[in-house]
This record gives C-alpha cells, structure tokens and sequence, in this order.
C-alpha cells in the first residue's frame, strides 16, 4: 500500500494525516474528558453526552448569529463568549438533569444508562423543534479562515491549531481543578469512599451535582469547539458517543493521563489508515483493535488501582 | 416451591391466555396488513424474551442484542435473496445468478462465503450456530476475566457500532445501507401474497411459544436459580464453588440465539433486512421493550414489545413530533418510577385484587399459597 509514494510524499502524508488525527483527537479529548469525569469519578453512564455537546454548539451557533446582527464589529471576539455561555448552559442542565434524574439512580448504575438514553432521545427531539432538523454552520471571524504553510508539500489549518490549542488549556485546567484544588479533593474522596467523606464534613450530594455539571459544561464547550470544524445537527452527538466510551474505557476509566492517551492514539490511528482505505474500514479496523486490547486488557491502558 | 415443573397455576393461565391472544383474537381481528405488522412486532419479543434471561435473570445488560437480530436475519435472507437470484430471474444482469447488489457493486462471481447458504439446512444451522459462536467467544473473552455491569455493555454497544459500520461498508456483499430487498420464496413457496403471511404469522407464534416454554424451563430449574442468585450476589456464587462465568456466558448465548431466531423471522416475515436493525439505536430499543414488560416476566416481554410497538405505530403515524418524546419519557419513566415494569404494576396492584375476589367468592382451594401471588406474570 506504500509502493506508489516516494519517500518524501509520505513523510507529507503522515504529517497532514497526523493533523488531521490531532483535530479528531481534540474533539474526542474535549467530549472524553466530561464523560471521563462523569464515568470515571461517578460510575455514572451518561447517553446524553454527545447532546450536551451539541447543546453548546447551538448556544455557539446562536451567539455567533447574535454578533453577526446586532454587534458586527466584535464579531471576531464572539467566540470566547459563545465559548463561556455554552459551558454555563450545558452545565447548568447538566446539574439539572442531576438534581432531577441521576441521584435517584447512584446505586444502578446500569439503569441510569437508559435513563440518559431517554434523555438523549428528548434532546434531540427538542433540538429538532427548536432549531429545525437541518444542520447549521457557524461563521468563522476572519483570522480563524486560511491556513499555515509550514513547508511547500505541508499546510495545517489555523483553525484546528486554534481548537488544539484550546484543548490543551481546558486540559490543563480540568487536570488542575481535580488534582491541585479543594474541590477537587472533595470530588476524589467521594468517589474513593462515599461514606467516609460525608463522614469528614463534606457535603457529597453537592459534590455530585457539581462534578456532574462540570462534566457536562465541558461537553458544552466540547461542543463549542466542535462547530469550527463541522456543521452542527440535532443528531450529530449521537455519532460520537460510542467513540468517546470506548476512549474513556480504553484509558482506563479513572485516569485522565489515560484518557487523553487513548484519545490520541485511537485518533491517529483512525485517520492515518483513513488514507489508505476507505473511512469506514479505517474505523472499523480501529474500533475493532480496540474491542480486541479491551479484551485482553479489560482495566485499559492507565488503571487506576484501587482495592475494589 | 414447584422445583421441577414447567411453570405454577398462575403462569400456566398467563399463557394459555397469550396463546388465545395470539392464535385467536389478533388474527380474527385483523386483516392481514395489520397482522403482518403484530408478526414484525413478535420478531422483537423473540429478542425480549432473551433480554429477560440474560438481563432479568442473569443480570447481564447486553446493548448488542441488534447485531444476533442482523445475524440471524443476514442468513435468512441470504438464503431467500440467493433463491430470489436464480439465472432465469436475473438474466438481465451482466452477471446472471449472483444477487443484484453484487452485480451493481461490479461483482462478477459469488463470493465463497454465500455458497453454503445455497442449502437451507446449512441456513436453518446457521441461524443458531453463528450467533451462537460469536456470543461464545464475546462472552468467554468478557466473563472469564471478570468483566460485567457497564463494561460489557458498552463493549457489546461497540460491536454493534462495528458490525453496522461493516454491513454499511461492504455493500458488495451485504447489500450496504439498503440492505438485503426483493426476498421471494422460500424452497419455491412464495412468501409474498396473503395466505403466505398468515401461515408465517402461525408458524412464527408456534416458534416464539416455544422459546416461551424453552425459557420457562430455565427459570424453574436449578439453573435458573443459580442465574438469579449469581444476579443478587455474585461472590457468594462464586465461592459456593459455582463457574459463574459459565453461567453467564450461558445466559448471554441463550439471549443471542433467541435474537437470531427472531431476526431470521423478520427476513421471512417482512421480506427484508437492512443495517438499521443492527446498530446501536434499534439495540437499545430492544432493551426498552424488556423493560417496559418487566425485566424479570417472560409474558411481559411479549406483552411490552406489542404495547411498545403499537404506540410507536399509531404514535409517528399521527404525532411524528411526538414519538421521540413519549420514547424519551418512557424510558425514564420505567427507570424511575416502574424498575419491574408491566409485570410489577400487574403483580403488586391487579393481581392481589383479583384473587382477593376470587377468594371472596368461594373458600381457598386445597394448596393454594401466597407464593404464587409474589411471582405472578402478567395475563392481561
């Protein structure tokens, strides 16, 4: 399968290939890291994962049309805004969606994966009332069009270095948040030993309801990042959602180092065989390797150990 | 207890009472249009019916049941598409004999793994042994190491993820997103006209009544109970001295060939298998029915794939807007408010009144315990 390309034409090859895994990968490490939080701290299977994320791609959406019409001279500052509302939004029906459903289900884990499947069946079907079943663009400010050449056979688009380099930041900020601040003790004591840390003093019932809405913020935001590199539909979460369990599972579920390790070599792997063959091979090639390691190493690639 | 019989009073009642349903009412009732359909409905209750034994009684939440549905269904219709393309019948094509799909696809000879489904004996095995396989080799890789609960239903989402994304891919010999059309005969009697449905509609509910039976045996014998214990407390199962994997993987093939038998009944009963019956979506809803039945009834999956149907007919026929989210509220509903569905609410609110009129009436019989109240199946 090599045989037609020089050596240099290759090298291109994999670095333009590799890039367009780095955007993949961006977009699995952002939905990853909301549903590593829910999953992995909360055991809880959250199906509406891939709708909060569409959810901040609306909110995206309709902050973008907002500035075309009434601001257009802050209209290649929109984004950060849209960025931020679509984080509230989505976290604030995240801790709704807690507050009503989830805490009544902590103790069947199971069930709350069909219940979140329901849940994601009325998102999608209010998306589809509220913002029609047709898909949506975002327009880009100018600066975010075009792209860098880096070497006369190599371009990478500005805006995938932009969604790169915002998914590093919101990395670092999650990683941050959960190993460095109070809070994030409190969240980690509370999956460690529920009892025990409502023992000491704090307050697990809200410890839940925020680790549930920051998660699912994130998926906002994910979703934010999302619209710059595809059009946005009521069922567009739908096709990501398998994806990003299997990341989160195949880093081992507690780990953050291991989900974004998973994350980027599931990506890399997908879009690097996407040149060889067609894409649906490609995916079916990755998803069953996955499947396969899984199978052989079921705690994943980072497990946390943890007496159970 | 009633250790080595098939089934008590109340169950034996339950089901003679789904049999009149079902070979009496409905078909009187009906004309065959709508017959049809309750024999497309009865295809899910075959895959409910496992979903009851793997997931009520073993505890084994499987998301895949669609891709033993598309398998078993695949080799029927390979068998019925292969009859359908015989040379007379496609001589238009550039290559007479082989399925048209292949022939648009460029395609110029039978690939080697559609030969054997020449023969229906070979088809009838295949239906139950593929599935069968595959579910042994899932099954062995998860439960032998122990994994379960939410791993393995995502892992067995994955691979209906997979197997949808393949069929859709390899159009050339599967028939792609269309999927497999224009089934005729089967061994020369044609499967299209009405009295041909109607005899598939009986032939399929003699079928499903004895996957009924077939499942009723399990729930009273040893195994069984083993099932629901390991469901309840698997350590103590397992330092009993019980092989729980065995078990489970048990359960999980017993769910993946009934599956197998209810998707080779839609390729006969529909006339058609495509991709959308195998993914993640349809798995799912397959997993609502159960569930709206109660996980733990074997006539409430039979019940709840009908009631579930039917609302979902009638519902996007008039209300398209609606459908998703009744769909939507009914799987959170059950959840929430109903976790034994159906069957519950027939259990613990209608039964009890009806033996307390009963009895009202005339004194107890001889031998006539409460036990047979606590796991009452719903009769409708």
């Amino acid at each position: 399968m090599f045989g037609d390309y020089s050596l240099g034409d290759l090298g291109s090859i994999f670095v333009m290939q590799g890039f367009a895994g780095l955007i993949l990968f961006s977009v699995y490490v952002l939905m990853a890291l909301g549903l590593a939080i829910i999953f992995g701290q909360m055991g809880v299977i959250n199906m509406a994962h891939g709708e909060f994320m569409i959810l901040g791609a609306y909110v995206t959406w309709m902050t973008s049309n907002f500035f075309q019409t009434y601001l257009p001279s802050l209209f290649s500052g929109y984004f950060f805004l849209a960025m931020i509302l679509a984080f509230v939004a989505s976290g604030a029906l995240g801790m709704l969606v807690e507050w009503v459903l989830i805490r009544h289900l902590y103790k069947r884990p199971l069930d709350t994966l069909l219940a979140t499947w329901g849940l994601s069946l009325i998102l999608q079907q209010a998306f589809r009332s509220v913002f029609g079943a047709r898909e949506v663009g975002v327009d880009l400010p100018q600066w975010m069009l075009g792209s860098l050449h880096v070497s006369e056979s190599i371009e990478v688009p500005i805006n995938g270095v932009f969604v790169m380099c915002l998914t590093v930041l919101i990395t670092v900020g999650v990683a941050y948040v959960m190993y460095k601040s109070r809070w994030g003790r409190q969240v980690r004591a509370v999956v460690q030993n529920r009892i025990m840390a409502g023992a000491v003093g704090i307050n697990t019932e809200k410890v839940d309801r925020y680790t549930y809405g920051l998660g699912c913020g994130i998926a906002g935001i994910a979703g934010s990042a999302f619209t710059m590199i595809g059009s946005t539909g009521p069922t567009s979460g739908q096709l990501y959602i398998v994806d990003t369990f299997l990341v989160v599972v195949f880093g081992g579920a507690a780990s953050l180092l291991g989900t974004i390790a998973s994350a980027f070599s599931i990506s890399q792997t997908q879009s690097t065989l996407e040149f060889f063959m067609s894409g649906s091979m490609a995916k079916v090639l990755t998803l069953l390797a996955v499947v396969g390691i899984l199978m052989l190493r079921p705690q994943g690639l980072f497990a946390l150990k943890v007496r159970k | 207890m009633t250790d080595n019989r098939f089934f008590n009073r109340s169950e034996l009642i339950g089901i003679l009472l789904l049999a009149v349903f079902l070979v009496v009412v409905l078909p009187l009732t009906l004309d065959v249009f709508r017959l049809n359909l309750v024999a497309k409905y009865l295809t899910y209750a075959f895959v409910a019916l496992g979903l009851v034994v793997c997931w009520g009684y073993g505890g084994i939440l499987s998301l895949g049941q669609g891709v033993f549905f598309g398998l078993g269904g695949y080799c029927m219709a390979m068998f019925l598409k292969l009859e359908a393309s015989s040379v007379e019948n496609t001589k238009i094509q550039s290559t007479p004999g082989i399925p048209d799909f292949m022939d648009w696809n460029q395609i110029t000879s039978l690939p080697l793994f559609w030969k054997p489904f020449h023969s229906l004996t070979f088809t009838i095995a295949a239906i139950i042994l593929v599935p069968g396989i595959f579910a042994l080799i899932i099954g062995t890789a998860m439960f032998k190491r122990r994994v379960g609960g939410t791993y393995f239903a995502i892992i067995t989402q994955a691979v209906a993820a997979i197997l949808t994304i393949l069929i859709v891919g390899q159009q050339g010999y599967t028939g792609g997103i269309n999927g497999m059309t224009d089934l005729r005969t089967l061994k020369g009697w044609d499967i299209r006209p009405d009295h041909a449905k109607v005899v598939l509609y009986f032939f399929e509910v003699g079928c499903l009544f004895v996957c009924i039976m077939i499942a009723q045996f399990i729930r009273h014998s040893k195994l069984g109970r083993i099932l629901v214990a390991m469901r309840e407390k698997e350590d103590r199962v397992r330092f009993s001295g019980y092989s729980v994997a065995n078990f489970k993987i048990f359960a999980f093939c017993i769910a993946a060939v009934y599956a197998a038998i209810g998707g080779a009944m839609f390729a006969l009963n529909v006339g058609f298998m495509s991709p959308s019956f195998v993914g993640i979506v349809p798995s799912i809803e397959m997993v609502i029915y159960t569930a709206v039945g109660g996980r733990l009834s074997i006539l409430g999956a039979v019940y709840g794939t009908l009631l579930v149907n039917f609302a979902k007919t009638s519902l996007s026929e008039t209300f398209p807007e609606l459908w998703l989210f009744g769909l939507g509220g009914l799987f959170i509903a059950v959840v929430l408010a109903f976790p034994n569905g159906l069957a519950g609410i027939w259990g613990d609110y209608v039964q009890p009144r009806i033996d307390r009129l009963i009895s009202l009436r005339k004194p107890k019989p001889e031998g006539w315990t409460d036990s047979s109240v606590a796991d009452g199946a719903p009769a409708e």
